[in-house]
C-alpha cells in the first residue's frame, strides 16, 4: 500500500506540485496523464526521493523521511524518460538494479536475478553489447530491465514508451503487466499516449497544473476530463473489446 | 545459464588483462633498473641488489617505485573525476588541479622555507615533507572547487568545464610566475626546475607518503566502484539506486586532489597521464569502474614507467624530466580525445 500524503514541490519559485494525495494498492497499475509541464515527472520523481518535496509518502505504513535512500531502492524501481549513455554492458547495466543489494561483490544470485530480467525481455541478444551501440528503444528496454532486477515492489517509469515503435509499446505494457500480476508489485506510469492508459491502466491520475484534477478507475479519463485538461475535443469509443480514444482533428 | 556463462568469461577477459598488464610492469620495472647511464646485466643486478649497491637503492629503485605509484595515482584521480564530472577530458591536469597544487607549494617552499636547492640544477631538497603537500592541498582544492561550482551551478557541456580548467590553470601560472619575479636567482631556479615532472626527486620517505596516499583514496574508490557505475547512469538514477551522487562527488573530488597534491608536491607536474590511461582502459575492457579503478592504475604506472625510462635513455647521460616526455605523448592523444568528440566516449 503506497498512500500519498499533501505533496508540494516547488522549483525555486514556481509551485510544481500542489496539494497531491492519492493512494496505491498492492498490484495495481496506475497511470499519470497530463498536458506537458503538468508535474507528471516532477511528481514521480517525489515518491522515491529523487526530489525532497514536503507532505510525507508512505510505503506500508512507514514513513519513506524515515528510510535510507539505499532502503528505498530496494522498495522503488525508477525508469527515467531518458538513459544516459556510457561504456558498460548491456548486462553490466541491468546488474546496477542489483546494486541496493550487493555488499562487496554481485553474489550468484544477483547475476541469476539479471539473467532471468534478460530472458523475460528477451533482450539476450543485447546482453554483451555496448549501451552506447543500442538504439533508442533498445536502451529503454534495458533501463526496465534493470528496474526489474531491482526487484521493487513499486515500478515508477517516466514515460516508458516513448522512443518504441508501435510493436514494442504493447509488448513492454504487456511485459509491464505481468510482472505486476506475477509478482503482486504496483507499477506508477506516466504516459502521455491516452490510448495505452485506457487499456491498461487499472486508476488513473489526472494532473492539471499541478493539482490532481481527476483520481480512480480507467472511467476518470472521459469525454469531459480530457476537454477541461488538454483543452481538445475527443470521443471514446469501445471498439471489439477495447477502449478508443479518438481526437476530433 | 547461457548468458551467465558468457558473463563470466567476460570477466575473465577483464581480469586477464589485468594480469597481463601486471606482467608487463614487472618486466619494464626490471628493464629499467638495469638500463641507464651505467648498464647492468641480469647477473650484475642481481648482486648489486643483495649487495645493497647506493646506485639501486638510492638512485634506480625509488625512481622506479615513485613513477609506478604517482602514474597509478594519477590515472586514478583521472578515472574517478572523469565519472563525478561526467566528463571523458576531465584529469588533475587538465581541470588545472595540478597546477593549483604546484602553485601551493610553491608558497610552501619560497615563503615557508619548506625546500631549498643546494647548487643550481641540482634536485631541491623538500625539508618538510608534510608541509609542502599540505599546502598542495590547499592550492588542489581552490581549482577543485570552482571546477565543482560551476559543474553544479551550470549543467555545462564537457569542453565548457576544461576550458575552465584551463582559466584555473592560467591564473596558477601567472601565481607561480609572480612568485617568481620576486624571488632570489637561486629559488628561480629552484622554482622552474621543481615545475618539470620529474619522478627522480622523490626520496624514500617522501615516497612512502605518496605510497599510503595512494593506498588510502585506492581502497575508498574502489569501495565505491557500484556507485560510479551507477552514476554513469545519471544522477538520478543514481538516487534510484541507492546512491549520494552530492556526497560521491565531493568526496571524490577531495580525494582525488589530495593524491594529485601529494603527487605533485614531489614530483612536480606530470601532464595526461590522468587523461589517457582511463581512456585506453575504456578501448580495451569498457568502462566498468570495478574493473577500470585497479586496471587503470596498472595503465599509468606502465605509462609513467616507460616514459621515464625513454627520458633516461634518449640522450643519456642527461636526463629528460618524465613531464616533458608524457606530455609530448600526451597532447596529441588529448587532441584526439577532442576531435572524437567529449560526449561520445563518456564514461
Amino acid at each position: 500500500m503506497l498512500e500519498v500524503e499533501n505533496i508540494n514541490y516547488s522549483y525555486s519559485n514556481k509551485d510544481v506540485l500542489k496539494e497531491v494525495s492519492f493512494s496505491l494498492g498492492e498490484g495495481e497499475i496506475l497511470f499519470i496523464i497530463g498536458p506537458n509541464g503538468s508535474g507528471k515527472t516532477t511528481l514521480l520523481k517525489c515518491l522515491n526521493g529523487i526530489l525532497k518535496p514536503k507532505g510525507a509518502v508512505f510505503v506500508e505504513k512507514i514513513d519513506l523521511r524515515k528510510l535510507s535512500q539505499k532502503e528505498i531502492a530496494k522498495k522503488f524501481g525508477y525508469v527515467p524518460q531518458r538513459g544516459e549513455i556510457s561504456f558498460l554492458t548491456v548486462f553490466d547495466a541491468i546488474l546496477l538494479g542489483r546494486r541496493p543489494y550487493i555488499g562487496w561483490e554481485a553474489s550468484r544470485r544477483d547475476i541469476e536475478i539479471v539473467e532471468e530480467t534478460i530472458r523475460m525481455l528477451k533482450i539476450e541478444h543485447l546482453a554483451f553489447r555496448m549501451l552506447n551501440e543500442l538504439s533508442g528503444g533498445e536502451l529503454q528496454l534495458v533501463l526496465i530491465a534493470r528496474a526489474f532486477a531491482q526487484e521493487p515492489k513499486y515500478l515508477l517509469l517516466d514515460e516508458p514508451t516513448n522512443n518504441l515503435d508501435i510493436r514494442n509499446q504493447i509488448e513492454v505494457m504487456r511485459i509491464i503487466k505481468n510482472v505486476v500480476k506475477e509478482k503482486r508489485i504496483s507499477a506508477i506510469i506516466t504516459m502521455h499516449d491516452i490510448n495505452l492508459a485506457l487499456n491498461y491502466a487499472e486508476k488513473v491520475l489526472v494532473l492539471k497544473d499541478g493539482k490532481i484534477f481527476a483520481f480512480g478507475g480507467r472511467e476518470s479519463i472521459n469525454e469531459e476530463v480530457l476537454s477541461a485538461v488538454y483543452g481538445i475535443r475527443a470521443e471514446i469509443v469501445k471498439y471489439d473489446g477495447k477502449i478508443l480514444f479518438v481526437p476530433e482533428l | 545459464m547461457l548468458v551467465a556463462g558468457e558473463y563470466k568469461r567476460l570477466l575473465w577477459k577483464r581480469i586477464s588483462f589485468g594480469i597481463l598488464l601486471i606482467f608487463l610492469l614487472i618486466f619494464l620495472s626490471a628493464v629499467a633498473l638495469g638500463l641507464g647511464a651505467y648498464q647492468m646485466s641480469v647477473k650484475e643486478l642481481f648482486n648489486a641488489i643483495l649487495e645493497g649497491s647506493p646506485v639501486l637503492w638510492n638512485v634506480r629503485i625509488p625512481r622506479i617505485v615513485s613513477a609506478i605509484f604517482v602514474g597509478a595515482s594519477l590515472a586514478i584521480a583521472g578515472a574517478v573525476m572523469q565519472c563525478i564530472l561526467k566528463n571523458p577530458l576531465a584529469s588533475p591536469f587538465t581541470l588545472g588541479i595540478s597546477q593549483g597544487a604546484a602553485f601551493g607549494a610553491a608558497i610552501a617552499i619560497v615563503y615557508l622555507g619548506a625546500g631549498q636547492m643546494h647548487r643550481i640544477g641540482e634536485n631541491l631538497t623538500i625539508f618538510n615533507p608534510y608541509l609542502v603537500p599540505l599546502f598542495a592541498f590547499f592550492g588542489s582544492l581552490i581549482s577543485a572547487f570552482v571546477i565543482l561550482a560551476i559543474a553544479k551551478l551550470r549543467d555545462l557541456t564537457p569542453e565548457a568545464i576544461i576550458l575552465a580548467g584551463v582559466a584555473m590553470s592560467a591564473l596558477f601560472q601567472a601565481g607561480v610566475m609572480l612568485i617568481q619575479y620576486f624571488a632570489t636567482d637561486v629559488q628561480v631556479a629552484s622554482i622552474v626546475f621543481w615545475t618539470f615532472g620529474d619522478v627522480g626527486r622523490a626520496r624514500w620517505i617522501e615516497i612512502y607518503l605518496i605510497i599510503a596516499t595512494f593506498l588510502l583514496c585506492f581502497t575508498y574508490f574502489f569501495y565505491h566502484r557500484w556507485d560510479y557505475n551507477s552514476l554513469l547512469a545519471g544522477d538520478e538514477t543514481a538516487i534510484s539506486l541507492g546512491v549520494n551522487p552530492q556526497r560521491l562527488r565531493l568526496e571524490g573530488m577531495l580525494l582525488s586532489s589530495l593524491l594529485t597534491a601529494v603527487c605533485v608536491s614531489f614530483t612536480g607536474i606530470i601532464g595526461f597521464i590522468g587523461l589517457v590511461s582511463p581512456h585506453i582502459v575504456r578501448l580495451v575492457i569498457g568502462g566498468d569502474y570495478r574493473f577500470l579503478i585497479p586496471t587503470s592504475a596498472f595503465v599509468g604506472a606502465i605509462i609513467l614507467l616507460a616514459s621515464d625510462t625513454l627520458g633516461r635513455l634518449v640522450i643519456s647521460p642527461v636526463i629528460i624530466p618524465v613531464g616533458i616526455i608524457t606530455s609530448i605523448i600526451g597532447a596529441p592523444m588529448f587532441i584526439y580525445l577532442l576531435l572524437r568528440g567529449g560526449r561520445n566516449v563518456r564514461g
